[in-house]
Parts: structure tokens; sequence; C-alpha cells
């Protein structure tokens, strides 16, 4: 897996990218902070649906049994998947005894995590994504960049020509109401013909088994109520302890998403009701890497996003180089704590410190995760575990290298001693005349390369401060 | 409020690099009628170390800046990110080991710590210094000021009660420069482009001087714009270059809040 540092230059250059992120996300943050910003008791909803996620990370077995039964008493079925394998096999099985070869899906990150649309069309079956940028994600063969507008990085021009080829359009303009008419017709025939649908869940109820999608299209509603079998796959931290949570749950979670003061569609269907809706009903529920997540006390904050992608989008990180470099399910600054959490030390590494710590994300999460506070743990927790041989070969940490370790020990060293300090000051003076030009190094080695290949760096002036200070004092008395 | 005892934390870049900002510092607070001290066994807060993941190193540095410190009246240090490492960050070094003793000694001197520009009107209530810069100046409000230690609208109280001073808003003000410590170096990049989104900023707003209550990101910034071209020559300290007449110049909050009509003065 390729690191941050590696994929965001391809990213960076990208002039196309850069302007279809920029535009998007400046619009919706624009919209996010209106619609916040007009209710008075924002910070209690926001606080009251910390306190209920972090009750339910506390008691997490009690709320899931109680799910499940709830859920099993209202005719539904559950199932439990330790892994993505798992949840593979549970889903792949279910819809190969369907006996059907097509499915259709509704937006789901979670199966986004599993990889669950090559598992089934590894056994023949055919996924449909039938959200609008799902889908053209689907049909570009890419995938998704961000949470909640997994086409953000492509503009209407680029959709025109993609439905062009994909769809046999060969008139079609760029004008949205066309394109998403295109969509429409080729996606109604869709969920007519569809007898298995899959869906992830925003929400679950322990207390009445009830499980809730949100969402704009209606997509998702012609999914969750057309076909006779419905598969959820959902994450087990998505649990709510009772149905009355949901009143803070569906205040903060459209606000803080697309900045609406209401979704379009909210589906909420709890196990299955002759007559009415689909006749079977499966809740997967998850763990895959998340009771690891539980177990450190500070990083399980992660466990408590609800997607919103408000970090996203206000992250000028993400705004630079978009959710593709992150290289994984979960972008942005909850990805950048939620993705090496899930997946354990090695190969993401690196994204911890994909952040300046500028904090604009934690102001404004809907649900308060100290995000920069976990990235600094994490940052701490990997670096412990890279500077220690053993582990570093056993787990294969990333996290530092070995130049860095060394250049921040010596500075550790010289930096506990003001003596040390000043004579570092001393022999740096020195050694900058090799690279100084008029007053400015312009080039540096190793480490200090990442520095100047963009800019300059300030030379050390003849005095210090306490040197100056030493002089001055000196001149007094 | 006269006459205060005020420790004077110079971080370790600022105290190498930027000797001007605590020089001004010295100034403005002496100015007040106050007795600035300058603990010579001083360093560094541990910022760095703490940043890029190095707990050990900035738990040190911690303890150090403990026993410097832990006695003074007032901490003041004209350094945003600084201040939150002591103000946020100690005290999370200490939760994290379990030492309850030494977290009371560092949350009682969290709360004596404060960046110059909050000391000044959040805790002296003074906004007039007697300044005087007659240049269109523009103000970028670093991260760590606004968002971890929320100084607020000090810095631009002080600015807007600089004579001759004509206060340029800068658009998307608020986003951050793209520093963030070793940030800058190992995604240099990324640090990159949201450095010269925010020295396009600085260009639109017309200011002919670009000011924050952070070296570290005044270093980032002026390093862009030198090597982009768009900075005034003369600030090359020791450069013995005359000035280009033309470009942005980048201070310090405090430099500016020093200056005084007929040259910086005593």
């Amino acid at each position: 897996m390729p690191t941050f540092p590696a994929s965001a230059p391809a990213a960076l250059a990208d002039e196309q990218l850069r302007r279809n992120l920029g535009r998007a996300t400046t619009a919706i943050r624009a919209k996010r902070s209106a619609v916040t910003g007009e209710m008075p008791d924002w910070e209690a909803l926001r606080e009251a649906a910390r306190r209920t996620k972090g009750e339910v990370m506390a008691r997490l077995d009690r709320y899931l049994l109680q799910l499940e039964a709830a859920v099993t008493g209202a005719g539904g079925i559950v199932h439990w998947a330790r892994d993505a394998d798992e949840a593979n096999a549970i889903i792949s099985g279910l819809v190969s005894a369907a006996g059907v070869r097509e499915v259709v899906k509704v937006k789901s990150l979670t199966t986004d995590e599993v990889g669950l649309n090559e598992a089934l069309a590894a056994r023949g079956i055919q996924a449909v994504e039938t959200d609008l940028a799902e889908l053209i994600i689907q049909m570009a063969g890419e995938r998704s960049s961000h949470f909640l507008v997994p086409a953000i990085h492509k503009n209407r021009t680029q959709i025109r020509d993609l439905f062009r080829e994909t769809l046999s359009l060969p008139h079609l303009t760029d004008d949205p109401a066309e394109l998403a008419e295109a969509a429409r017709l080729h996606l109604r025939e869709k969920f007519l013909e569809a007898e298995v649908a899959i869906s992830g869940a925003n929400f679950a109820i322990a207390e009445t088994g009830t499980v809730g999608v949100v969402e704009s299209e209606g997509n998702g509603r012609m999914c969750l109520t057309l076909p006779r079998m419905l598969i959820t796959l959902m994450g087990i931290e998505k649990v709510l302890p009772t149905f009355q949570d949901l009143e803070v749950f569906l205040q903060l979670l459209p606000r803080s998403a697309t900045g609406e003061r209401m979704n379009p569609y909210t589906t909420l269907w709890t196990g299955v009701t002759p007559g009415d809706g689909p006749s079977e009903f499966h809740l997967v529920l998850l763990d895959n890497g998340r009771t690891r997540v539980l177990e450190d006390p500070l990083g399980r904050q992660a466990l408590h996003c609800i997607r919103c992608s408000a970090c996203l989008n206000i992250c000028p990180v993400y705004e630079r180089v978009g959710g593709h470099a992150y290289n994984a399910t979960y972008p942005g600054p909850i990805g950048s704590i939620l993705t090496p959490q899930l997946l354990g030390p090695g190969r993401h590494d690196s994204l911890p410190f994909a952040s300046t710590l500028c904090g604009a994300c934690a102001d404004v999460c809907p649900v308060k995760i100290e995000i920069p506070r976990i990235l600094l743990h994490l940052r701490g927790k990997m670096v412990e575990g890279s500077r220690n041989p053993w582990r570093r070969v056993r787990t294969g940490f990333e996290a530092s290298s070995f130049q860095e370790r060394w250049l921040m020990r010596l500075l550790g060293w010289v930096l506990t001693s003001s003596r040390r300090y000043r004579v570092a000051l001393r022999l740096g003076r020195g050694l900058q005349t090799l690279f100084l030009r008029h007053g400015w190094i312009r080039g540096l080695p190793g480490y200090a390369s990442g520095w100047t290949r963009g800019r300059d760096l300030q030379g050390l002036p003849d005095q210090s401060f306490r040197e100056w200070w030493d002089r001055r004092r000196g001149g007094i008395s | 409020m006269r006459g205060m005892r005020i420790a004077l934390f110079m971080p370790c870049f600022n105290d190498a690099l930027f000797p001007g900002t605590g020089v001004a510092t010295v100034r403005i607070l002496e100015r007040l009628g106050h007795v600035v001290e300058f603990p010579g066994e001083q360093t560094c807060c541990g910022q760095i170390h703490f940043n890029t993941g190095f707990r050990r190193e900035a738990r040190r540095l911690m303890r150090r800046f403990l026993s410097v410190f832990g006695g003074a009246e007032v901490v003041v240090a004209p350094s945003a990110s600084c201040v939150a490492m002591v103000r946020e960050q100690y005290p999370e070094l200490a939760r994290e080991s379990g030492e309850t003793a030494l977290l009371e000694e560092l949350d009682a001197l969290a709360v004596r710590t404060f960046e110059l520009s909050e000391f000044l009107v959040q805790v002296l209530g003074v906004e007039e210094l007697g300044a005087f810069f007659p240049q269109p100046v523009t103000f970028h409000p670093t991260c760590h000021s606004i968002r971890s230690i929320h100084v607020g609208d000090a810095p631009l109280r002080l600015l807007g009660a600089v004579e001759g001073l004509e206060l340029i808003p800068l658009p998307k003000a608020e986003e951050c420069c793209g520093f963030g410590g070793t940030f800058s170096a190992k995604n240099s990049d990324t640090s990159l482009a949201m450095m010269e989104d925010k020295i396009r900023s600085v260009q639109e707003s017309g200011a002919r001087v670009l000011t924050a209550v952070d070296n570290s990101c005044l270093m980032h910034l002026a390093g862009g714009m030198r090597r982009m071209g768009v900075m005034e020559w003369g600030d090359v300290p020791g450069a013995g270059v005359p000035s280009s007449g033309e470009g942005i110049r980048v201070m310090h909050l405090a430099e500016i809040l020093a200056s005084r009509k007929g040259g910086a003065g005593p």
C-alpha cells in the first residue's frame, strides 16, 4: 500500500481534481455552517451525541445482544461476521441461495470496507450500485473519494463523457437534470427486476430492533422496499440504545453532512412486516477490527463517527489531495484515525501524520470526536512501536524513518541542556556558511530537504535572543 | 495592573532565528511597567517531539520546562503553538502516565501561561500600546491561536489600536497555512500546496505586511514567499541586501506592536 506522502503528489498535480474539490468543499462548508449556526441548541445536541456514543462503546456487548434479540423477535435474522471474509461469505451465501445473479445496492461504506462487490463478482453475482455518485464511480471503475459524495473528484463534463460511453447515449449534454434523468431510466429497470437488495445502515436501535438508512435520492427507499430479500451489513459500532436517540442523531447528521435541515429520505424498518416490504431480512453485524479499536480508551472515539463527512469537507489537507491519496475506504481526518486502528500497524502508518493538526475537524464534528488529540495519540504509539527494533520487524511499524529517529534523539539530547543548546547554536552558525546565500538557505540534504524543496530557510542570525539578553543585562549591571 | 514579574518563554526556534520578536516582547511588557525575567536555563517546550510522536523526549522536555518555569508568577510567550503545548499537551502527557501529582503541578502552570496577545488583552486589559506602524497589514490567525488556546480577536484589537496601521482582511483567513511542524518536511508536497494558496490569499489582500502570533507559520510562509519571489528583500537578516521596495514583508505581531514613531525606541 503506498504511503500518503507517496500518493499525494499525483493528486496535487491534477489541476482539474484540485478545482473540482475546491469548488465542492467550499460550497458544502458554507451550507453546513449556515444550517448549524441557526440551531440554538447545536452544542447541546453535539454533547448529547458524544455522551450517547460513549455509553454505547462502554456497554457495546450488551447493546448488541439486545439488538440481536429485538431484530430476531421482529422476524429478522442476525448474523455475526468477525472479519471481511466472514461477512462476504455470509452475504454471498445468502444471495446464491436466493438463486439470483444480480443484486441492487444502497450506497454503503461498510460494504466497500469488506470489498463486497468484488467478493460477489468472484461468485458470478453482479452488484448494481444505485446511488448516483456511486453508480458513476462503478461505471468508471474507480474508488470512492468521499463518504457522501463518492464522485466529488469528478465534474459534470467528466460524468457526461462517462455516461455517453457506458449508457450508449452519444448526444447527452452536461445539464445536471439530463444526467440525472439518464441515470434514473437506467436504474428504474434495475429496481423493478431486483429480488435481492444489499444496504448498509446509519443506525440500529437496540431497544426496538429498528434499522435506519438516511439518504437523499430515493434510490435507497426503492432498494429497501421493493425487493423480496434485504441484506444489511452494519458495523457493530452503529448501534444506539433507544429509539429516542434518533431525535439527536437525525438532527446532527443531515446538517453536518449535506448542509440540509433534513435529508429527503429516512427509511426505518423493524424486522419484516407481512405484505409490506421485503419478506426476508438479514442483518449482518461486522467486527472487522472494531473490537480492537475498542481496546484503546482514547482511540475508540473513532468508533463514534456517524460518517457525516464534515471533517473531510473542512480539512485543508483533504481539500488539496482528495480521498484517493489516503488509500483507504475511510479518507480524510476521521479516516486517518480510524483506518490505522481498524487495520493495525504497518500499511497505514503514514495516515496519522497526514495532518497539520489545524483542529478544524474537531470543531465541526457533530459527535465531538477529538481528532487532533487522537492523531497525536496514534503518532505516539506508532513512533514508540517503530523505535523498538523487535516490534518494528514483528509488526512492520513504518511510522518513523531511521533518519527521523536519530534526528529527534539528537535534538532531544541538545535541548535538554541549555549549555548544549548554546554550543549547538554556535556550531549551527559555523555550519550554515556552507549553505547560506544572502542570509537564506536554498537547499539542505536528507530529512530537511522536505523543507527546502519549496521554501527557503532563514539562516541563523549573528545573535540569538538569549545572547542579546545576556549582553543587555551585562550592560545594565 | 503594573509591576508584575513576567517570566518570558522564548521558544527555541524563536530564540535562535527570531531574536527581534523576543526583543519586541520585552519592550512591550517593560513599557507597560512590568518586570521581565528570562530564565536562562530554558530551551524548548518539546512540541516538535510531541507532535512527531516522540513522547519520551517530549516528556523529558516537559519536566525540564516545569523545573524552569514552575515557580513563575506568569509565563508569557510570543508563540501560540508553544503555549498550546504547555496548556493542552503537558497535562495529556501526565494523564497518559498516570502521574497525578505531576498533573496537578502542570494544571497550575497551565493557567499561568499565556500567549502574548491574549496576555495583553485578556489578562492586562490593554489594547493601546502607543505603537505607530503606517503600513497596510494583513493578519493570519494561526490554527493553534484560534482553535487551541482561543485568543479570539485579541491580536486584531491590538492591531486596530496601532496608529497609522491599515488592517486589511485576509481572504480565507482561518484556513491552515500548511506548516504543521514536521508535516512540512514529511508531507512536503501537501504542505507546499497549502502554503501557495495562503500566499495567494495574502497577495490578493493587497497588504504589504503579513503578521501573525506564531513565527513558525511565518517562517514557512516567508520561506515560500522568498522562493516564489514575492517577498521583500530588505527583511533578510544580516544579508546586506538593499530593500527591493516592493513585495510583502513578514513580521511577528510583537514587532509591529513595539514599533514607535521614529524607530523602535527604548
